[in-house]
């Protein structure tokens, strides 16, 4: 009986093995193998002329100024853009969950809906909206206010980037905490009240430490999107004006498009690794108790 | 006590109302794509600013399909859709199924492995990815366009959490009237999982439609280019003049989504849940 059930089983876990074999196991070897060697695109038909360079693909980017502007951005996003879309869906969640009675799927609905669509059709609705002379700025300018050139303006483009992402995640914040405030019992706050607690004392006292699990879960997904994010920038900017918007997967896209597989993959490799540090810290700090 | 009531009932009328507009102002971008791709070019050079058209016109879309070739785009959209679709629908239960319901050597290992490739980030391994593809001779393919999407691990997770709060005794009670294990697989397990075969078919249509990075990288040919490739191309090559055709573009990617969104609020929902474990 076990042994045709192992037989069976096999046949039915097949496709996985395979698709993980041919994009997940063999690809996280060859980006380990790729970047520490001098290939490039071309080397690609005779890949076993390939020079063996150790950390040399390493010490060119980290000495490259695009590269280290590429960090700093992705620095910049993460640290703004994470705190921003999780107090955003933190609010709407908290409003959401009891105060706001009616209407309730449509105000969900409506706020999910930018998790769901596509970013390069969004993007392309930004850069109208946002454009020298657009909606934006006719309104702006109708109001008698200062219009800057959103896209074009080296300190404008990188917050305008930024808030196409909290436009598109804070949704999912929403949906998360709203999970997690429903797990919250509604004695504690019965009891806070009896005992004399104003709303800003029970949301200190009770909403926010049983919610920390869901908190440090949302920050810590946020912190991953964001680390790799790409669309944004490429569709909003393509990484300009004068680099300010390039993230590190925008700079990893543009060494391979110029054929630089090898120090595509040693950017690569570097965002894998931290990538993979918050991931492991996820596992430990979220870990179940039981 | 009526004017604690009374100031009660403000605050909470201020907040629907702020509530409401903060609404607004997310769905904006959904007024704008409606409205500019309505517009004719020559109205948007003359006024790139205005909220509203002058004049209806449907010339955007007509130029999308006649003169571009975003017709051929929409097919290779659909196309690599559907095929990820019933992949992951088929892929998905069959290996969640195993996971969760048969014994074998190797399970452990399997379901870490599952585990772990929902933890690599994707858009880092996309050079080497790119690699293996070109090697397998599927590049510039819609086969290699859909590929590493053909089964991801969370289809997998979502069936085998699925399946396994189905009761044993009822796979045994099959199996002892004389029922194969694909049989038994096919007639009294799919069934009794549509939820979650229906999760995992929204999720991952959703995946490769909106999928931008990996079709950008792989189709080097307008061939086999999908629709938010082929817009992101026109998007960089294009002034401000041909917004209207962009727009148009934008519309005929997001509308299947907005559609499916509005029918499927349920599928929706679960798959939030299916993300949150991620």
């Amino acid at each position: 009986m076990m042994r045709r059930q192992s037989l069976v089983a096999l046949i039915f876990v097949a496709p996985f093995l395979v698709i993980f074999g041919a994009y997940t196991l063999i690809p996280t070897i060859l980006a380990a193998v790729i970047s520490v060697t001098d290939i490039t695109t071309m080397g690609l038909r005779n890949p076993f002329d390939a020079a063996f360079v150790g950390i040399a693909n390493f010490t060119r980017i980290l000495r490259d100024p695009i590269f280290l502007q590429s960090m700093r951005t992705t620095l910049v996003v993460v640290v703004t853009a994470v705190p921003l879309t999780m107090a955003l869906g933190l609010a709407l969640a908290i409003a959401l969950n009891k105060p706001i009675r009616h209407f309730r799927g449509i105000f969900r609905g409506g706020f999910y809906l930018p998790v769901v669509v596509n970013m390069v059709a969004i993007g392309v609705i930004w850069k109208y909206a946002f454009s020298d002379q657009g909606l934006i700025n006719s309104g702006l300018e109708s109001w008698g206010m200062s219009a800057p050139n959103w896209l074009g303006d080296p300190h404008w483009a990188l917050p305008t980037v930024i808030a196409l992402g909290v436009w598109r995640n804070f949704g999912f914040c929403m949906v998360l905490f709203l999970a997690g405030l429903q797990t919250i019992p509604e004695d504690l706050y019965e009891a806070a009240k009896v005992d004399g607690a104003s709303r800003w004392q029970s949301f200190m006292g009770i909403t926010l430490p049983m919610l920390r699990p869901t908190t440090l879960l949302v920050s810590i997904l946020m912190t991953i999107f964001f680390l790799q994010v790409f669309d944004e920038p490429y569709v909003l900017t393509g990484g300009g004006p004068l680099n300010t918007t390039t993230s590190v997967a925008l700079y990893t896209y543009k060494q391979f498009s110029f054929g630089n597989i090898n120090l595509a993959s040693a950017a690569s490799f570097l965002l894998l690794l931290v990538v993979g540090a918050i991931t492991a810290l996820q596992l430990i700090v979220l870990r179940p108790k039981n | 006590m009526t004017g604690a009531t009374s100031s009660r009932r403000f605050e909470t009328a201020l907040l629907y109302a702020v509530i409401a507009v903060g609404l607004a102002i997310t769905l904006l971008p959904f007024l704008w794509v409606a409205s500019g791709s309505l517009r004719s070019t020559g109205e948007i050079m003359r006024n790139p600013g205005a909220w509203f058209p002058e004049r209806l016109t449907i010339e955007n879309f007509v130029a999308l399909f006649e003169r571009h070739r975003f017709l051929g785009y929409l097919i290779n959209s659909s196309l690599v859709s559907v095929l990820t679709v019933l992949t992951n629908v088929g892929f998905g239960a069959m290996v969640g199924y195993a996971l969760g319901k048969l014994e074998f050597r190797g399970k452990r290992l399997v379901y870490a492995a599952v585990l772990c490739a929902l933890m690599v980030p994707l858009s880092a391994l996309f050079v080497p990815q790119f690699i293996v593809t070109v090697k397998l001779g599927l590049a510039n393919s819609l086969f290699g366009v859909a590929a590493p999407m053909l089964l991801t691990p969370i289809s997998i997770f979502i069936f085998r959490q699925y399946v396994i709060s189905v009761p044993d005794e009822l796979l045994e009670a099959a199996r002892l009237d004389g029922a194969g294990e694909f049989r038994v697989f096919a007639q009294f397990v799919l069934p009794m999982c549509r939820p979650a075969l229906a999760t995992i078919a929204v999720m991952s249509f959703l995946a490769s439609w909106n999928n931008f990075l990996w079709p950008l990288i792989i189709a080097q040919d307008e061939g086999v280019y999908t629709l938010p490739v082929g817009l992101a191309v026109a998007s960089r090559a294009a002034n401000r003049t041909e917004f209207g055709l962009l727009l148009a573009g934008a519309v005929v990617i997001l509308l299947p989504v907005l559609i499916l969104f509005l029918v499927l609020q349920r599928q929706f929902a679960m798959g939030f849940a299916g993300q949150g474990v991620k």
